[in-house]
Formats: structure tokens, C-alpha cells, sequence
């Protein structure tokens, strides 16, 4: 229950922080992106400002055994740096330019996003439910 | 452009603390392309419900704004097909690299994690060469 009720509030925060940013409008991302036209610089102070507070709590949790609810914490990943990780984030970045929109604005803009949103949400929920036939493709290639 | 700032600034501490609960709280990494997709795919049916309600105040509170204040402009390209496929890329691309903005950038770069911060060099090369052909080249966007 209470894991539940937590999760709706740092969902809430977090579509509440994406909406008054302006990161639910893709032309002040395509705008950061954009080195070679007029460049808008407010992701940067988005990012830099959602650092500030996860630097202190991943403090705070290195000091904690378990989260306040119990929970284990995430164990961190090998530090890897495979095909996956290389490739996929260069498709993601080439669509985040494309469109302007990443997954959580594309969620916390799906009351106001009109038809074109729901469709980009749809295409990125295909895209996301064909991802691992795409990794054992890329996996077999980089055998 | 000022305020631009002011507003980016403040919503990202709201995105940071967002974080920082669902890290110290519910003992997770904050990723929405996670979130989404093990709901999706069904590869994360144990946090199923936390992770709807998760996306349920995800949309909810914008949409409250949207109410109270207005609607906002998202400024989406009206030819499909180009979100189509940047949906696809978008989609297809943070499953493969696990995470995009939210959980690469900022929960992965906050911690000073290498794969955070390769991911995010390559997503936003990737993204800045996109803009470069689509909107300069080809003009299509």
C-alpha cells in the first residue's frame, strides 16, 4: 500500500516538474538539440537542477541499509558498456530529436498532446514491446 | 527567456526530488522507459500496480495543471508519420540501452554511473545529429 501510494506521488512530482519546465514542449527540447539554429538552453538547467537533489539522496541511501519502506536497493549494473547500451541510446537520441518528446513527457503530456501525442505513446509502446527481438538481433551480429 | 530558466530550474528540482522519493521511499531507480515498458511487455508483473500508479500521477497531475491553467502548446509535428517513427526509435531504443533521460541522466549521472553518462553522451548525439538532418538538411521537422 505504501509503496503504492508513494509511487502516485513521485509520479505526480515528477509530471508536475516535467509540465512546468516545459519539457512536455518539443520545441524547447528540439530547441537544446539544435547547436546549428537558435539554441535554447533550459534542458540544461532542467537536468542540472533534478541532479542537485538525486546526488544528495544517493548520499543519504549509501547510509541507509534498506529504503524507508524495507526495500532492498537496486543493485548498480556491471559497469558494461556494451553494443546495447551504445546503439540504443543513439536510436533513442534520434528520436527524441525527431518528435521532441522523451517516455516521461510522453506520458505526462497525454491530456493535452492531442491525437499526435497518443500516437507517438502507441508507436513508443510498439517500439518498446519489439525491443528485445531487436537485442537478440543485435546480440547474434556482435557474436 | 529568463523566466525560461527560472521555470526549467524549479521543475527540475521537482524531477530530482520526484526521484530522490521514489529512490529512498520505494528503494527504485526512477526510469520512466523502465517503468512504461515493464508494464508493456509484462517482464515487471511484481511492481505491476506501483508502477500504474506511478504513470497514473504521471499524467494525472499535467492534466490538473492543464485544467487550472490552461493547455499548453506541446508543439508536436502534425505529420504522423514522422512521430511514428520517432515513437518506434524512442521506444526500441531506451528498452535496448535500459533508460533514457529520467534514469540514464538523471538518476545515472547523479550518482557519477558510466553507463549514465556514456548513454546520455550518445542520446544526445544522437539527438543533435537528428535535429542537424531532419530540421537542416531535410528539413521535414
Amino acid at each position: 500500500m505504501g509503496r503504492n501510494i508513494f509511487s502516485l506521488i513521485a509520479g505526480g512530482l515528477f509530471g508536475l516538474g516535467l509540465h512546468l519546465s516545459g519539457m512536455t514542449d518539443t520545441t524547447k527540447v528540439q530547441g537544446w538539440l539544435d547547436i546549428f539554429g537558435s539554441w535554447d538552453p533550459t534542458l540544461a538547467f532542467v537536468l542540472g537542477g533534478a541532479i542537485l537533489p538525486m546526488a544528495v539522496a544517493w548520499r543519504v541511501a549509501a547510509r541507509m541499509q534498506r529504503s524507508t519502506l524495507g526495500i532492498d536497493f537496486p543493485v548498480p549494473p556491471a559497469p558494461k558498456i556494451g553494443h546495447n547500451l551504445v546503439i540504443g541510446s543513439f536510436l533513442f537520441g534520434a528520436g527524441w530529436g525527431l518528435a521532441g518528446l522523451c517516455p516521461g513527457p510522453a506520458v505526462a503530456s497525454l491530456s493535452y498532446g492531442g491525437t499526435g501525442g497518443i500516437v507517438f505513446l502507441l508507436a513508443m509502446m510498439a517500439g518498446m514491446y519489439g525491443a528485445p527481438a531487436l537485442r537478440v538481433r543485435l546480440d547474434r551480429l556482435a557474436a | 527567456m529568463q523566466a525560461d530558466w527560472i521555470w526549467g530550474f524549479a521543475g527540475g528540482i521537482m524531477i530530482g526530488l520526484a526521484a530522490a522519493i521514489f529512490l529512498l521511499v520505494n528503494g527504485r531507480i526512477m526510469g520512466a522507459s523502465g517503468i512504461i515498458g515493464g508494464v508493456v511487455d509484462g517482464s515487471d508483473r511484481a511492481r505491476g500496480s506501483e508502477n500504474l500508479m506511478f504513470l497514473l500521477g504521471l499524467a494525472a497531475v499535467p492534466a490538473a495543471a492543464m485544467l487550472i491553467f490552461g493547455r499548453p502548446d506541446t508543439h508536436l509535428t502534425p505529420i504522423l508519420p514522422v512521430v511514428v517513427v520517432a515513437g518506434l526509435l524512442v521506444g526500441a531504443g531506451t528498452r535496448l540501452a535500459n533508460g533514457c533521460t529520467s534514469g540514464h541522466g538523471v538518476c545515472g549521472i547523479s550518482r557519477l554511473s558510466l553507463r549514465g553518462i556514456v548513454a546520455t553522451v550518445f542520446y544526445l548525439l544522437g539527438g543533435g545529429l537528428s535535429v542537424l538532418i531532419f530540421r537542416h538538411l531535410i528539413g521535414v521537422i
